[in-house]
């Protein structure tokens, strides 16, 4: 009897196992790359209700630039780099005027601010570039991150070259134009800051009496 | 006697930590309120004086409590060791579960209990997943009453069920998942030792080792910052905040597998809880 009832409960739990497979796209081991149709299952489920005026594009589903970072655990391969290097810097949009550097002061407070585009936010928040979260920046702030470089003289280390100038806006319109799989947001991109707001943190970074070259 | 001990030195936190927050510039505050708080925590280190044992204390009642259309107490809920069986429940959460069919971590576990052995409508249970001053949370609570029975004991997630390695795979892929305006996933962060966001020291939790394994190991916390015992699920929902990304929904499959991903890591480490945090 118990055989019996064993034998019956293996197949059903066999048969169940066999529909579950082909039903649904199941990773058979761990080690097996996650599909993408079977993420997007599970983000489908976690995150249910979008605040008001956002969108599932923009915000959890990946662009193909995310997801070969995601996938290759942000060292992508020579080729798929070269791609994300060319994709990223074809994005870039230099400011009409041909002027990069804004108010030092402005990109300080700019540098400063965490706040803006998360769902704890009162909508029309304007967000900042949070810079000091990862990068230490000037002297005298001390409560700085260390996930990026330190940027501590970084006009003045680069000369204040005109070409350094423009590469820094690049770098923070879409820091992947530069370095493929960075961590750091692509700002202008996204459009988390505006032109003005990119300037202004160039000017941060690269005015001669910013405190940051101090 | 706990009650009135836990209740007094709360009283003193606040007004320990008040002014160093409120005062002098930002920067000074904040290595202050480190200062003040890495004080507090050694002077409340003691069980007896932590404030999250409040909710450890009100979690048993409400374990034992009679609630639901069944009125009947949350007893004979299996938490994967048995009925009613506590010990070493938290430790091997999240897990498959044959009834439900389902991998499910504590607070899933506990609502799926909820609804169908108690028929409770959990609807003003999950309005009240997150607890603010004067709003008791009994998810927080009861969470805080059965991970504390596990106190002692190491993690020990078995992933064996197709179900369970399913969720680990997701898990890790969640924790590398770029996304939103910002780029961000849980590795932009926690993926390198000894990095930190402004002051605060960022664990790494992509690799096993003692850093994962502490840091599982002392969720759920009672939060001085918030004045509140949290959980995972509170973690990761402010995680996701910080990311630009949708909220993430209560209980939702995305943070079971997350937490399965980290326990995973964190097989062996030693859980003490609720602990202390900022």
């Amino acid at each position: 009897m118990t055989s019996t009832f064993t034998t019956y409960m293996g197949l059903v739990t066999a048969l169940a196992t066999a529909i579950a497979v082909v039903t649904l796209p199941t990773a058979t081991d761990a080690a097996d790359p996650v599909s993408p149709a079977l993420l997007d299952t599970y983000l489908k489920a976690t995150f249910k209700k979008l605040p008001e005026g956002w969108t599932w594009d923009a915000r959890v589903a990946q662009d193909e630039t995310q997801r070969i970072c995601s996938e290759t655990r942000n060292k992508p391969s020579k080729d798929d780099a070269a791609k994300i290097l060319a994709r990223e810097a074809a994005t870039v949009q230099y400011p009409a005027d041909g002027k990069f550097i804004g108010s030092w002061k402005d990109g300080e407070k700019i540098s400063q601010n965490g706040r803006g585009g998360q769902f704890s936010d009162e909508p029309g928040t304007v967000s900042g570039g949070n810079c000091y979260a990862c990068h230490q920046m000037a002297p005298k702030e001390l409560s700085y991150g260390t996930i990026g470089p330190s940027l501590l003289n970084y006009g003045r280390s680069k000369g204040y070259a005109e070409a350094e100038v423009k590469a820094a806006y690049a770098k923070i319109y879409n820091a992947q134009s530069a370095v493929a799989c960075s961590n750091m947001p692509r700002f202008g991109f996204h459009k988390v800051l505006t032109e003005q707001q990119m300037k202004d943190v160039v000017a941060y970074l690269f005015d001669p009496e910013s405190p940051v070259n101090k | 006697m706990r009650k009135y001990i836990v209740f007094i030195v709360s009283i003193l936190a606040v007004a320990v930590l008040a002014p160093a927050i409120n005062s002098a510039s930002a920067q000074t505050a904040a290595v202050d309120s480190e200062k003040e708080i890495e004080r507090y925590r050694e002077m409340i280190n003691d069980p007896l004086a932590n404030p999250g044992y409040l909710n450890v204390d009100r979690g048993e009642i409400l374990w034992k409590t009679a609630r639901g259309a069944n009125k009947i107490s949350l007893e004979t809920c299996d938490l994967g060791e048995g009925p009613g069986k506590l010990e070493a429940a938290f430790a091997k959460l999240p897990r498959h579960f044959k009834d439900a069919d389902r991998v499910m971590d504590l607070e899933q576990r506990l609502l799926w209990c909820m609804e169908k052995l108690q028929a409770l409508d959990t609807a003003d249970v999950k309005s009240r997943k997150f607890g603010s001053p004067g709003k008791y949370s009994d998810m927080e609570d009861l969470v805080a009453f059965i991970a504390n029975k596990s106190n002692g004991l190491k993690f020990a997630v078995a992933v064996a069920h197709p179900k369970e390695k399913e969720m680990l795979a997701v898990g890790e892929a969640m924790f590398y998942a770029r996304h939103s305006i910002m780029d961000f996933s849980c590795a932009t962060c926690h993926a390198v030792d000894g990095t930190r966001i402004r002051l605060q020291a960022l664990p790494n939790l992509s690799e096993p080792g003692k850093t994962v394994q502490q840091t599982m190991g002392s969720w759920p916390a009672y939060r001085v910052s918030q004045s509140q015992s949290r959980t995972m699920q509170h973690r990761l929902f402010d995680c996701y905040r910080q990311m630009r990304s949708p909220p993430p929904d209560y209980a939702s499959d995305g943070l079971t597998a997350l937490t399965l991903y980290m326990n995973t890591l964190a097989e062996g480490g030693v859980i003490n809880v609720p602990s202390i945090k900022r």
